[in-house]
């Protein structure tokens, strides 16, 4: 085995993950901390130009505001997921999130216009982007911003460090290189941690080579509830996942065909589940009042979805793209001009796959898929956490001073914005929750409100704190445990002595240890099967829930039995303990929440329904002791700045 | 299998110690084997098809293959990106071929200003401002609970 040595690294503020978040934090970052005799350092897991979930690219910025007001947006969100959200939050990214789109547009994307030169919008909220090079773009204002000095790439961030004077302030953070025999020790007065969702904690629906095939990026793999949790900040509403409900096997998105070519979806015998659950005595009636208005919630669509599939055995899901298109092209006034349209819009919705989902551009052409002839299958997915889109898991941040009631301020205001229960630990982006739907625009956003006063903190909290050099001592051996494992006991069978062209991933079976990849599979059968996955209809009750926590106190010991064959398994490794520690606490608080709030989301089949009075007006929070391996549950007030009068859609 | 390099064509970056699909790949799959100077998926299962090391790859080498468990054999959907749009080809496994071109940016690479041509607003630590507020906004002033 290769020795390590330890890199040391001081800086005043660190930028834990730079996607789209990450990337926020290094604009607004990098003019305060010039300002005020900051340093500012960043590190990502992947190289910063393509890291994250928008990595791939992206089709459409979903997060505009126009001319519509910060109460309009938060209607919209409340009543997306089901009454959660912490109205300071959501506004707070609402009333910046114009400016970060327009310096997006400047930093060189090329965001739609109409003839008069507007934004050409999908839908209230949503701007169509040319978004092939949305993260490289982004990505290379942030690098400047922070100075190529500063960032820190293919460094994987494990733990933070606490301030050994007083445990409930960040000091420091360790990690190791995925590259080199190299573990990074970085000291610091605060930090971000905006490091994104969780993928792959629950079985995804391809198993095989199409394991990687999630909706989510797969390197997601939920280092930010890891980092938090473990430094002991609340944590707030850890049991919403988000399923989003996309083109069979591909994922690929359908907001273009619903929202802007305006396509149906209908069940296999041709229900359609939307308008008939609308309509008077229809099931969305069931779920007042979030199911009786427009727009429908996110989680109450799938549910109709989910009725068809699983209770009417009416599957699968269609969407009508073939009807969609002809009734838009019926509408120009010759032959000459329907087919000009109809070339448009086939750029329009190939360009949708190949901004951000190549795979469905594959699946559609190697099915020989012509939208425009017959219509597609959509199905939902397998659950994810991202405190973005339509999830709400992550940590518990204070808000903005000003966006405050006098009631709200004693709860959700405890002087620096974004900063969690964790003096100098403040999260952005897929790490904070209930500031749901900030999409791509709201996580940058929110990555620059959370630096601002990141290094106000710097300013007024001047020194350095201290970590306790025995603890780092011991996380140093315990970050290349799997190593040696693997080194100890790769001789016991034959399997680990075979020479081999390259260094394939050939599951060796050996009763020392136990590879990344089974731990994996391991984690996600556990989580399928008990704790509401697609395996199970999104079912679960009490008596799996506890079955689920037996088996993932058994994972937990065997996760110390991890062996990695080089650094890039080592980051497996460690990637599947901080997938479990958030799969024990969405188990935890799947328990504890003792209603069904998402139906499409998740069923607690022991409490088959919305329980407005004792549920809907708190969070589910949680703490966790990393000493004791201790949950502490609780929940905090819903407290509402503004009253909704109407709905504005989408 | 996802993303795969095409032996005779990878010439491992020549004379760096990564290569371009290394330096990009965001979850670490590509991997160079220095003996033989050729670059290779470590990890197809693990892999998004999000084709950063298709459209990075300096000699074309790399390529993806829909996901086996579900993707029928004999399509190929092929980028090849400028500075300023990107054209891709799409072969169906039929035959039919379609091209399309977008545009993927308006200013050259490097050219983005973290200010985004803004400037520096009048905002202070101790107010809500973020740096290029209000301009950015391109409002006379960022909005409170009562506006």
């Amino acid at each position: 085995m290769q020795e390590f040595k330890t890199v040391e690294v001081e800086t005043d503020l660190l930028i834990i993950g730079a996607g789209m978040a990450g990337a926020g934090a290094c604009v607004e970052g990098g003019h305060w901390a010039k300002e005020n005799n900051v340093k500012l350092t960043v590190v990502d897991k992947a190289a910063m130009e393509r890291s994250g979930a928008v990595g791939m690219g992206l089709s459409a910025i979903n997060q505009y505001q126009g001319e519509n007001t910060p109460v309009d947006y938060l209607s919209y969100v409340r009543q997306d997921l089901m009454g959660l959200c912490r109205d300071d939050l959501v506004m707070d990214i609402s009333r910046h999130v114009n400016g970060s789109v327009h310096m997006f547009e400047r930093f060189g994307l090329p965001i739609w216009l109409d003839a008069d030169g507007n934004y050409v919008h999908e839908g209230r909220w949503q701007l169509m982007i040319n978004g092939e090079s949305y993260k490289a773009i982004v990505a290379e204002a942030g690098k400047t911003a922070v100075g190529m000095d500063n960032v820190i790439e293919r460094v994987f961030v494990l733990r933070l460090l606490l301030d050994k004077n007083d445990k409930n302030k960040v000091a420091g953070a360790i990690g190791f290189s995925v590259r080199d025999p190299e573990i990074y020790v970085f000291k610091f007065k605060a930090c971000i941690v905006s490091s994104g969702g969780a993928v792959h904690v629950f079985r995804p629906r391809s198993t095989g080579e199409g394991l990687g095939r999630a909706w989510y990026p797969p390197w997601n793999a939920g280092s930010s509830s890891y980092l938090t949790t473990t430094a002991g900040a609340e944590m707030t509403s850890q049991e919403v996942v988000f399923i989003p409900a996309r083109f069979k096997d591909g994922y690929g998105p359908v907001g273009a065909w619903f929202l802007l070519f305006k396509a149906s979806a209908t069940s296999a015998t041709g229900f359609n589940y939307m308008a008939e659950g609308l309509a008077e005595g229809g099931e969305l009636h069931n779920w007042p009042p979030y199911g009786e208005v427009k727009p429908i919630p996110t989680c109450l669509r799938n549910h109709l979805m989910m009725i068809e599939c699983y209770r009417k055995g009416d599957g699968p899901i269609f969407i009508h793209t073939d009807k969609a298109i002809a009734k838009i092209a019926e509408q120009a006034p010759n032959e000459k001009a329907y087919k000009k349209e109809l070339k448009k819009l086939e750029a329009e919705a190939w360009e949708d796959f190949l901004d951000m989902t190549i795979s469905q551009a594959i699946l559609w052409a190697a099915k020989d898929v012509f939208p425009e002839e017959g219509p597609s299958e959509i199905m939902p997915s397998e659950p994810y956490f991202i405190g973005s889109h339509s999830g709400a898991s992550g940590a518990w941040v204070s808000g903005p001073e000003d966006i405050q009631s006098d009631k709200s301020k004693n709860e959700y205001f405890w002087g620096y914005n974004r900063m969690t229960t964790v003096k100098g630990l403040f999260a952005a982006g897929d790490g904070v929750g209930v500031s749901s739907h900030k999409f791509s625009s709201g996580s940058f956003t929110e990555g620059r409100i959370a630096a601002k006063a990141a290094v106000k903190f710097c300013v007024e909290n001047p020194e350095m704190p201290e970590f306790d050099q025995a603890e780092v001592d011991k996380f140093k051996e315990n970050i290349i445990l799997p190593l040696k494992h693997y080194e100890a006991h790769k001789n016991y069978t034959t399997l680990g002595t075979t020479t081999k062209r390259y260094d394939l991933p050939v599951e060796e079976v050996n009763p020392n240890y136990i590879t990344p990849k089974m731990a994996i599979f391991r984690l996600n059968k556990i989580m399928d099967e008990y704790v509401a996955g697609w395996g199970s209809q999104y079912n679960c009750s009490a008596v799996t829930l506890k079955i689920a926590l037996d088996l993932l106190k058994l994972l937990k010991v065997d996760l110390s039995k991890l062996a990695a064959r080089n650094l890039h398994e080592l980051m497996r490794c460690w990637e599947n303990v901080h997938r479990t520690q958030i799969a024990e606490a969405h188990t935890r608080h799947k328990l504890f929440r003792e209603e069904t709030r998402w139906p499409g989301y998740y069923y607690r089949s022991d409490f088959p329904k919305m329980d407005e009075d004792k549920w809907g007006k708190v969070f589910v929070n949680s703490v966790y002791d990393a000493e004791k391996d201790e949950f502490t549950m609780l929940t905090r007030p819903i407290i509402h700045l503004v009253d909704i009068k109407e709905v504005v859609g989408m | 299998m996802p993303s795969f390099v095409i032996d005779e064509k990878c010439d491992g970056c020549k004379g760096g110690d990564k290569t371009a699909c290394m330096y990009i790949c965001p979850n670490d799959l590509m991997v160079l084997d220095v003996d033989r100077m050729k670059a290779y998926n470590s990890e197809p299962d693990m892999c998004w098809e999000c084709y950063n090391c298709v459209k990075i790859c300096p000699t074309q080498a790399v390529e993806v293959r829909g996901y086996a468990d579900f993707t029928p054999l004999g399509a190929s959907v092929v980028p090849m990106r400028g500075s300023e749009d990107i054209m891709w080809t799409v072969k169906f496994r039929g035959g039919t071929i379609k091209r399309f071109k977008f545009p993927i940016r308006t200013t050259p690479e490097g050219e983005a200003k973290p200010d985004g041509g803004f400037g520096v607003g009048p905002g202070t630590l101790n107010d809500q401002l973020l740096f290029t507020e209000p301009a950015s906004l391109k409002a006379d002033k960022l909005w409170t609970l009562g506006d």
